[in-house]
């Protein structure tokens, strides 16, 4: 398997994500989307740190990892509570951060 | 004559302006405690100053002593020591104020009597006198300056003091304005001083002021003239004075007659060496003192308001005091010497009407008096020989000093000398004339009191005062002329009198006033002691009694040339503020509150909307890297 069949996964996995934000509106899916996006990011990462024959890129989907698994922990707290007040996960309810 | 540093007693002259202040302060911090005693403190503290200045002046002995106190500023170049020169001409101002100061504070104790805020008056009056002996005795001009400002001060807070009076309110504010014109003319003077001389002590200015370019010197002359005319009441500056008689009667006698409406004469005789050397700005105060001494004249015998007719009196002889001045050095002397029995015989003059006054409820409508002669025989005797003393009758002060004044008119030995001493002489007639009338009105004649009103003799609080003024208005003349010539006193300051050649002889001169001065009684007896006088003011006159009873349209050219156009100006400029710096200003504001609500809309609150952007901003960026990488 060649350098282009990971990064054209890692691209397709990036698009799903990134369309997954912007039209669901369920809090618990546009997070998920959010984390194949990360992970979509790591495998390019780990690609090249494998095709240069390098660590940088490994050591550096290690950091996205610990940063994805305490963003995680916020992320679901604060939906958590986002439901409790309002009875409801959607992010367009949630809309009261405006001029 | 060399100025020594003070010794003794001399050394100790500060306590005469720290006296009265030390009183105005206790009276008006000390607030309603100090009501049951504080006209007692108050005049304690001019009758102790005034004793004081009595010893300081019999230690003097024709020396000019200077007391030197403190730094007052001291900035880069401009060094001013606070400091006291007592020589023979401050010491006459220092007994003339604290003199004739202590009789008023006497005679208000009576006439102040029933007013509620009397502690007050006592207090300005005090603050009064503490700031006309500084400027009297400062050795510089900026203390001249200072005590200029707060004889200005206590005079408005004076004539003011009835404020519940809207005439009152606008009569001190006119004076005010009017003396800031003046004021300005001072203070650019003592600029020119500090900045072409370096120095503002009278010894300074006057030792280096030769060496400054005659242009300058003029202007300097011109400046302090115009200083002096806003103080003194004279033209074109003389509309305040007569609108200053809305204040209580003793501060009319005081700050409005004796005192200090005579500090311009003071200012000018101070600078002689300063006007010895511009023949200008001298022939300007003798134009200045004889157009004022006739426009006094004419307008007081069209007057029925008792103090408004003395006061156009009081304007008038100050006229004679600068047409003195102005004359140069034959001059100063008599001027000065009118001054000190002016103060005597119209302060006499003005507590005669406030006892007038205090008899008829307070009216000053000469028409609603007459026949008061019998009822108020004191005031009638003291006002009566005021009235010889101010017309030159014969031997009395007035006679002795206004015919030096006309003497020294005539000894200039030009044409002009004759035509300042016609005037004089017209103006001594006309002085006849308005002052018989205001005695036949008041004194004679058949009574045309107001319904209710029952004239009786003011109280000896009052009276006192009134009979040692009119003992003043006798003898002073004599004494300061005949008896111990002011000439010889002054000599110290203003030089040792020269034998002057008279053109005129004196004697000629003094028939000739008393023949016009009998025309003038003659005139007034014809006019208004032959007939009855009506009630009201007849309205078919002539125009010149018109014009008159207008003051000379004074107020309308007033109102016409600086009123109006500042008001206009006023309005311009307050446009031009709204429209114009407050309209760029708010339109900014309003420009960028405006435009940031609009862009404030762009925050929806919607989360996916945010991604979008983020994402676009992405997209962006990295097209943007491809672009440049790629290229």
């Amino acid at each position: 398997m060649s350098l282009t069949h990971y990064l054209v996964l890692a691209a397709i996995l990036f698009t799903i994500g990134a369309v997954g934000v912007l039209v669901r509106r369920n809090a618990i899916v546009v997070f998920m989307c959010v984390e194949l996006m990360l992970n979509a990011v790591n495998l390019t990462l780990v690609t090249f740190a494998r095709s240069t024959g390098t660590i940088d890129g490994q050591i550096m989907a290690l950091f996205v990892m610990v940063v994805a698994a305490s963003e995680v922990v916020v992320g679901l707290a604060i939906i958590m509570s986002i439901y409790r007040t309002r009875r409801s996960a959607s992010v367009d309810d949630a809309s009261l951060l405006k001029y | 004559m060399e100025i020594v540093p003070a010794e003794g007693l001399l050394a100790a002259s500060w306590l005469l302006i720290a006296l009265p202040l030390a009183g105005a302060a206790v009276l008006l911090l000390g607030g309603r405690r100090t009501d049951r005693w504080g006209h007692l403190l108050g005049t304690a503290t001019v009758v102790a100053a005034f004793l004081l200045g009595l010893a300081c002046t019999l230690q003097l002995d024709g020396r000019r002593v200077d007391v030197d106190l403190f730094t007052f500023v001291s900035t880069g170049s401009l060094d001013v020591q606070a400091g006291l020169l007592y020589d023979p001409l401050s010491a006459v101002f220092v007994l003339l104020i604290t003199g004739v100061g202590s009789l008023i504070h006497v005679y208000s104790i009576g006439y102040m009597a029933h007013d509620p805020r009397r502690r007050r008056f006592f207090a300005y009056l005090n603050l009064f006198v503490a700031a006309m002996l500084l400027l009297v005795l400062g050795d510089n001009y900026v203390a001249l300056y200072v005590g200029w400002e707060g004889v200005g001060l206590a005079s408005y807070l004076l004539i003011a003091f009835w404020h519940e009076r809207p005439t009152a309110a606008t009569a001190a504010k006119k004076a005010f304005i009017m003396n800031r014109v003046g004021d300005v003319g001072l203070a650019l003077a003592i600029f020119i001083m500090f900045a072409q001389l370096g120095t503002v002590t009278y010894e300074g200015v006057f030792g280096q002021v030769g060496t400054l370019a005659g242009g300058t010197i003029t202007a300097l002359g011109l400046l302090l003239l115009l200083g002096a005319c806003g103080k003194s009441g004279q033209f074109p500056l003389q509309a305040w004075l007569p609108d200053a008689m809305e204040g209580p009667t003793p501060v009319s006698a005081l700050i409005h007659a004796a005192t200090m409406v005579t500090a311009g004469v003071y200012l000018i005789a101070r600078s002689a060496p300063v006007y010895d050397l511009t023949p200008t700005a001298r022939a300007v105060v003798l134009a200045v003192g004889a157009i004022t001494l006739l426009i006094g004249a004419i307008v007081g015998c069209a007057q029925d308001d008792i103090k408004k007719v003395l006061a156009y009196s009081t304007v008038s002889q100050i006229g004679y005091m600068f047409l003195a001045v102005g004359l140069g050095p034959a001059g100063y002397v008599a001027g000065l010497a009118h001054l000190l029995t002016h103060g005597f015989f119209k302060a006499g003059l003005f507590l005669g009407a406030g006892s007038v006054m205090h008899a008829m409820d307070d009216s000053v409508d000469m028409r609603r008096f007459g026949g008061l002669a019998p009822r108020m025989k004191v005031t009638f005797v003291t006002f009566g020989l005021g009235y010889l003393a101010l017309i030159g009758f014969p031997f009395l002060s007035g006679f002795y000093t206004k015919d030096a004044i006309i003497e020294a008119a005539f000894d200039r030995g030009d044409g002009w000398g004759y035509v300042l001493g016609g005037v004089a002489i017209l103006a001594a007639g006309l002085t006849a004339f308005y002052m018989t009338r205001l005695m036949l009105m008041t004194f004679f004649g058949r009574p045309r009191w107001e319904e209710g009103v029952h004239p009786h003799e003011a109280p000896s609080v009052m009276t006192a005062p009134m009979v040692l003024l009119a003992l003043g208005s006798v003898f002073a003349g004599f004494l300061l002329v005949v008896a111990f010539p002011l000439e010889e006193w002054f000599a110290p300051v203003f030089g040792e009198p020269e034998e002057v050649e008279h053109v005129v002889a004196p004697i000629v001169v003094s028939v000739l006033v008393t023949l016009v001065m009998v025309l003038g009684v003659a005139a007034a007896w014809a006019f208004v002691g032959r007939r009855e006088v009506p009630v009201t003011a007849p309205a078919r006159v002539s125009p010149v009694v018109r014009a008159a009873r207008r003051a000379l349209y004074a107020d309308t050219v007033n109102e016409s040339l600086f009123m109006r156009p500042g008001q206009w100006l006023t309005r311009a400029l307050v446009f031009v503020d709204n429209r114009g710096v407050d309209g760029a200003v708010n339109g900014l504001a309003a420009t960028l509150g405006g435009s940031s609500a609009r862009l404030g809309r762009a925050q929806t609150g919607f989360v996916r909307s945010y991604a979008l952007t983020v994402l676009g901003g992405a997209v962006v960026v990295a097209g943007a890297l491809l672009a440049v990488t790629a290229g």
